[in-house]
């Protein structure tokens, strides 16, 4: 039986995006190898019709397990029961944080084969192989699996979401035992905001500021220079950034933020790093500026520009500045 | 408290990395630095020693690797760790993710560490889910990208940034931690302790002394198996700029946004 068992995050009622492109993914795989994909969600009285409306992107069941959530291992505990129970060939996950912690426990509790920042799959001879980049892009690894099982971990925004429009899934109460060490952790608070409730997602240029900004008042020549551009413009930040202070984690892009595609997306002091590349590489136009010409992000800029921003930042301002007057 | 830090020995940041079209792995020959991530997690490893929240009797540097990684655990010792080893042994290399948490697993578990610490990534395969596999095998709690850790002799307090913002948890020990680059600045070593480093102790040992089952590493025991590889759709290459005269620099760019309509 080819069975895919998918792992769908939700949070505050929702289902995440991207399980939501996973479980897409995984109903189309499943089909191709004459299976089914059925969905897991594990948490605190998850809801029913939340668990059940999985059938809509193809979902054929959705297994509910009862733990806490927002950690890995209870889940690593969880998806293992589900897959000795029921049989399953493949595990998929959509991109994020607890994916590849759930994905890579679970391989290891299996003794199963993982491959991570997936960026295509297809079903060949009864089998899936996986696609995925390595060396910054360069190059992509075509991997398939000897084991029993095998764990695909997607790279975020990977899978399209797909509402085909199937029924309500039928939902299955899954009891499973917490190990010892899924035991030892307790989440204390989770999804606290930090800094300020800015919107970045309706703009349609965003000014992005990494370290290269230097400082936290770094931030004011990325201001200054989407005020230029006007009301449509706004500014977003990288997660090194975030995590130091810097600006609101609202303004966040990548894989623990936001995903934006705006018509123009300016990186101001941004290496461009795989985990940032992710949340903004469908922009439309890519500008960089970045002292280092080594740096990642000239490889998908459309036009990058090295140098010192401290320089070229405000001149750029008082230069939009002039020809949005004139 | 024991403190073991897992480091690696990564592409030197100038060499270019290429794949063995052979293979699919990463021709590791050019290698000759210590992650940078890891830099973080022994500058943690160091924090709590000096912290004196809770006494540290030891930091020890794990590797696994063939020979030149022993320059990954002399940077790491001269950044502070206290003593190194290295799972050096032929039957591991060409692992996997799985295989190779599972040989470093077997590696401390020989040294009963209350906590492991690792970068959250590394700077050649990306790799940000080795900690996990370890963890798994170790039978401890694990938890990556952490930005902010509290230790007391029984547990650690940890934050760090996931889907939905931060999240704050309490971890008991023994532990598996992997930490953000955010979580501190790593320290330059001495010349001192650049020159002491190769007189601090370093163990070397075989897929044997650390009872790994050889039959669940190596790369023809991989689960995961490499089957080809191709090129990625081409891009046509972008505009690139070097700022000489900042007012034709930005002239350029001003037109060059002006012809997408952009401003």
């Amino acid at each position: 039986m080819s069975n895919i068992l998918v792992y769908a995050l939700h949070y505050d009622g929702a289902i995440n995006k991207n399980s939501l492109g996973a479980v897409s993914e995984g109903a189309k795989l499943a089909a191709e190898l004459g299976g089914e994909a059925h969905a897991i969600l594990l948490g605190e009285n998850v809801p029913q019709d939340l668990a059940a409306s999985l059938g809509k992107y193809g979902a054929k069941k959705a297994l509910v397990a009862e733990g806490p959530e927002g950690l890995a291992q209870p889940l690593v505990d969880a998806m293992a029961k589900a897959i000795t129970d029921g049989g399953y060939k493949y595990a998929l996950f959509g991109g994020g944080l607890l994916g590849f912690e759930i994905g890579a426990g679970l391989a290891a509790r299996l003794g199963a084969g993982v491959v991570m920042e997936v960026t295509a799959v297809r079903a060949e001879n009864g089998e899936l192989i996986a696609e995925r980049p390595i060396l910054g892009d360069s190059s992509i690894s075509e991997v398939k699996y000897r084991s029993d099982v095998g764990i695909i971990i997607g790279r975020l925004n990977a899978f399209e979401i797909r509402d085909v429009g199937g029924a309500d899934a039928p939902v299955e109460q899954l009891s499973f035992e917490l190990s010892s060490q899924a035991q030892q952790a307790t989440m204390l608070t989770r999804g606290e905001q930090r800094g300020a409730d800015v919107d970045i997602e309706g703009a349609s240029i965003l000014i992005a500021g990494g370290r290269g900004l230097g400082k936290a008042e770094g931030f004011q020549l990325a201001e200054d220079l989407a005020a230029a551009f006007g009301g449509n413009a706004a500014v977003a930040a990288t997660r090194a950034v975030v995590d130091a202070g810097w600006y609101p984690y609202a303004a966040q892009i990548g894989q623990t933020g936001k995903t934006v595609a705006p018509k123009l997306y300016l990186a101001a002091g941004i290496s461009g790093a795989i985990q940032h590349k992710v949340g903004m590489q469908g922009s439309e136009n890519i500008v960089a500026i970045n002292k280092d010409s080594n740096a990642p992000i000239f490889e998908f800029s459309d036009l990058g520009i090295v140098g010192d921003l401290n320089k070229i930042l405000p001149k750029l301002t008082e230069a939009v500045k002039a020809k949005k007057g004139s | 408290m024991k403190i073991c830090v897992l480091v690696k020995e990564v592409p030197d940041a100038a060499v270019e990395k290429r794949i063995d079209p052979s293979t699919g792995r990463m021709d590791r020959s050019g290698e000759k630095n210590l992650n940078p991530y890891d830099t973080h997690a022994i500058e943690a490893a160091m924090q709590i020693k000096e912290g004196g929240a809770v006494p540290v009797e030891e930091v020890v540097a794990v590797t696994m690797g063939p020979d030149s990684a022993v320059r990954a655990l002399h940077k790491a010792v001269s950044l502070g760790a206290d003593r190194s080893v290295h799972l050096s042994d032929p039957a591991v290399a060409g692992s996997d993710v799985a295989a190779t948490g599972y040989a470093l697993a077997k590696t401390l578990q020989r040294e009963s560490p209350d906590l492991v610490l690792l970068g959250q990534q590394s700077d050649d395969g990306e790799c940000y889910t080795i900690g996990a596999v370890v963890a798994e095998h170790l039978g401890m709690p694990s938890l990556t990208q952490v930005i902010k850790m509290d230790v007391d002799p029984e547990s650690l307090r940890c934050e760090r940034q996931a889907e939905y913002g931060y999240d704050t948890v309490q971890i008991k020990l023994p532990a598996v931690i992997s930490v953000g680059d955010a979580i501190n600045e790593p320290r330059y070593p001495s010349l001192k302790a650049i020159m002491g480093a190769k007189k601090k102790p370093l163990d070397t040992v075989t897929a044997a002394d650390v009872d790994i089952d050889a039959s669940k590493v190596g790369g023809d025991n991989s689960a995961a198996q490499w089957v080809a590889a191709k090129a990625p759709p081409a891009k046509a290459a972008g505009e690139i700029i070097e700022d000489e005269d900042t007012g034709e620099t930005v002239e350029k760019i001003v037109a060059w946004l002006d012809e997408r309509k952009l401003l």
